[in-house]
């Protein structure tokens, strides 16, 4: 055979399981939604009456539902500080430092652990009678915190949340930062300290813009993250109390599997798609016009 | 240099560093002191206070019978080891294709990969619930393993890093000889990616040990429990008996952990090459 004809054979046979796959499991599905949220379909009866916009209309019209993008709100501020502390301990851990390597291990350490643990063991710390945090803050003589209800309290159970996430995710984004200030060439701190810069101006005027797009991929994926929370809600507090923690995507299951409206489901989903097209659509543009310069 | 460490920047540096660790250590070791608790003692002693003993192991036993956990584990063995294999076969294929031929369709197909992260795969779960019914796979081993076994972007730009490193000078050497591509692919390009689809099989095999959503969704069925649909469903009936959840809680963490340990640099370059580049 010739190598030719070879390249068409392998090319042919090593995609097509792969491509298969993708089109089945993600492709399919996304065509499959859009189809559904012109539908009202239950999810079980056979026929699926089309309905046109009504389900999206109902969405808009239903500030119900946006309301609980409020409570992903939590998860956005709660990102922002964790990208912020990461930035920080990425350059605390790049500089010349005893035991920086067993540090990076260290604060590393809870993304590798089992989310439904991690979820149940902060359910043990912020139990309120049980709990080790409230038993902490009396410790240290801070009593009239340390009666407080963490996941009980409407305006503060999201929060308590979000740290959880923050507490998980933060080693993440450090190695990730740390790996970029490893790619900033040493010759131009070099330059700088010949010219005398002092450490706060190559903070500013080197190691932040260079670490620019690393930030930028970081927000952006503290924005959508922060838009699709799920796991840690759904398994520490079901949404309680009283629907205060449930998040988008919570919600948007509930519709579909307790409710059995797929088709207002498939609305709300493809609304949360086009957000996160938004967001990277938002972050290219200003990402290419910081290129422009 | 001696003295550097009394800097006073350092000394601000190791305070903040060490507040770090306390937070990240804090709920691990309570989970670890209060699981070898036995009931009476946990009632009567404060959450923070050192067990009467690190030898009771009786909590452990007790997740281990009542729980089921050695299934789950066994489970999410079979999962992850069959997951894997066809895994990384298919993500070498793709990125020798990829990355060793050019055609006219390839910017389509890489494209194809990159869209697919911007689709939040949850939401889509209606739609592949359906699927997953009507290829029989509901409430088998098959519905995880299946949705898996596809290679996502970062598996296949790890892959092509790679890939680029290797000399085309050894294809065509191999190819004067006669060598079949399939044989290149084979003999030349699969054993030379092994450094990048060990650390992929290290992060791989967390994420699927971790993940609670596949497994919650498509495997409700009680002997197809894997480590975390176990604990949900343990702390379901246990939920006061929070020494017993810690025990089983610190069952769960602590093959990764040791994993973790062991493997700590392949996890980090992993991260971040996936990441940056």
């Amino acid at each position: 055979m010739t190598y030719n004809k070879q390249k068409i054979l392998i090319i042919c046979s090593f995609l097509f399981i792969p491509l298969l796959l993708l089109a089945t499991f993600t492709y399919y599905p996304a065509i499959k939604l859009i189809y559904y949220s012109f539908t009202n379909w239950d999810g079980y009866s056979p026929e699926k009456p089309w309905v046109g916009l009504a389900n999206y209309r109902e969405v808009f019209a239903n500030s119900d539902i946006f309301k609980v993008f409020e409570h992903n709100f939590a998860y956005f501020v709660m990102g922002i500080v964790q990208n912020i502390v990461a930035i920080y301990f990425a350059i605390v851990l790049n500089s010349k430092l005893k035991g920086k390597y067993f540090f990076r291990i260290l604060l590393f350490l809870p993304y590798i652990m089992n989310g439904v643990a991690v979820a149940f063991m902060f359910g043990f710390v912020f139990d309120t009678t049980n709990g080790s945090l409230n038993l902490l803050l009396s410790n240290l003589g801070l009593t009239h915190l340390s009666e407080t209800s963490w996941l009980g309290r409407e305006g503060l159970v999201n929060y308590s949340l979000a740290s959880t996430g923050l507490w998980r995710f933060m080693g993440y984004n450090m190695v990730i930062y740390i790996a970029s200030l490893q790619a900033i060439p040493k010759d131009i701190y070099e330059a700088a300290t010949i010219d005398g810069a002092n450490s706060m101006q190559t903070l500013w005027r080197i190691t932040l813009p260079n670490m620019k797009p690393v930030i930028q991929l970081n927000l952006f994926l503290t924005v959508t993250g922060a838009l699709e929370v799920f796991d840690l809600p759904f398994v520490l507090t079901k949404g309680g109390p009283a629907g205060a923690s449930q998040t988008y995507v919570m919600r948007v299951i509930d519709t579909a599997f307790a409710y059995n409206n797929y088709g207002l489901a498939s609305a709300m989903s493809i609304i949360l798609l086009m957000f996160v097209v938004l967001v990277l659509g938002f972050q290219q543009l200003v990402l290419n016009r910081g290129g422009d310069k | 240099m001696r003295d550097s460490m009394l800097k006073p920047i350092n000394l601000l540096k190791y305070l903040t560093l060490l507040f770090g660790a306390f937070v990240v250590l804090f709920p691990p070791y309570v989970v670890v002191i209060n699981a070898f608790k036995s009931t009476d003692e946990f009632n009567n002693s404060n959450s923070m206070a050192l067990p009467n003993s690190f030898l009771n192991f009786d909590n452990f036993k007790t997740v281990f019978e009542r729980g089921g956990l050695l299934s789950g584990f066994g489970n999410i063995i079979l999962i992850i080891v069959v997951a894997l294999t066809l895994n990384i076969l298919f993500g070498t294929m793709v990125a020798y294709v990829l990355g060793r031929f050019s055609f006219k369709l390839k910017p389509v197909i890489f494209a194809a990969y990159l869209g697919a992260t911007v689709i939040p795969s949850i939401t889509t779960q209606v739609a592949t619930f359906g699927i997953i019914k009507g290829l029989g796979l509901y409430n088998t081993m098959g519905a995880p393993i299946i949705l898996y076994i596809g290679a996502d972007v970062i598996q296949i730009i790890l892959y092509l890093q790679f890939i680029r490193n290797i000399p085309v000078d050894l294809d065509e050497a191999a190819m004067v000889e006669g060598a079949s591509l399939f044989k290149i692919y084979r003999s030349i390009i699969f054993p030379l990616l092994t450094p990048a689809t060990a650390t992929l099989v290290i992060l791989k095999t967390i994420s699927i040990y971790n993940d609670m959503y596949i497994p919650y969704l498509y495997m409700p069925k009680q002997s197809l429990g894997v480590v975390t649909t176990v604990l949900m469903r343990f702390q379901g009936v246990n939920s006061a008996d929070w020494n017993l959840i810690c025990a089983a809680i610190l069952l769960i963490l602590l093959p990764t952990v040791v994993l973790y340990l062991f493997l700590q640099r392949y996890i980090f370059d992993g991260v971040a090459n996936g990441a940056v580049k």
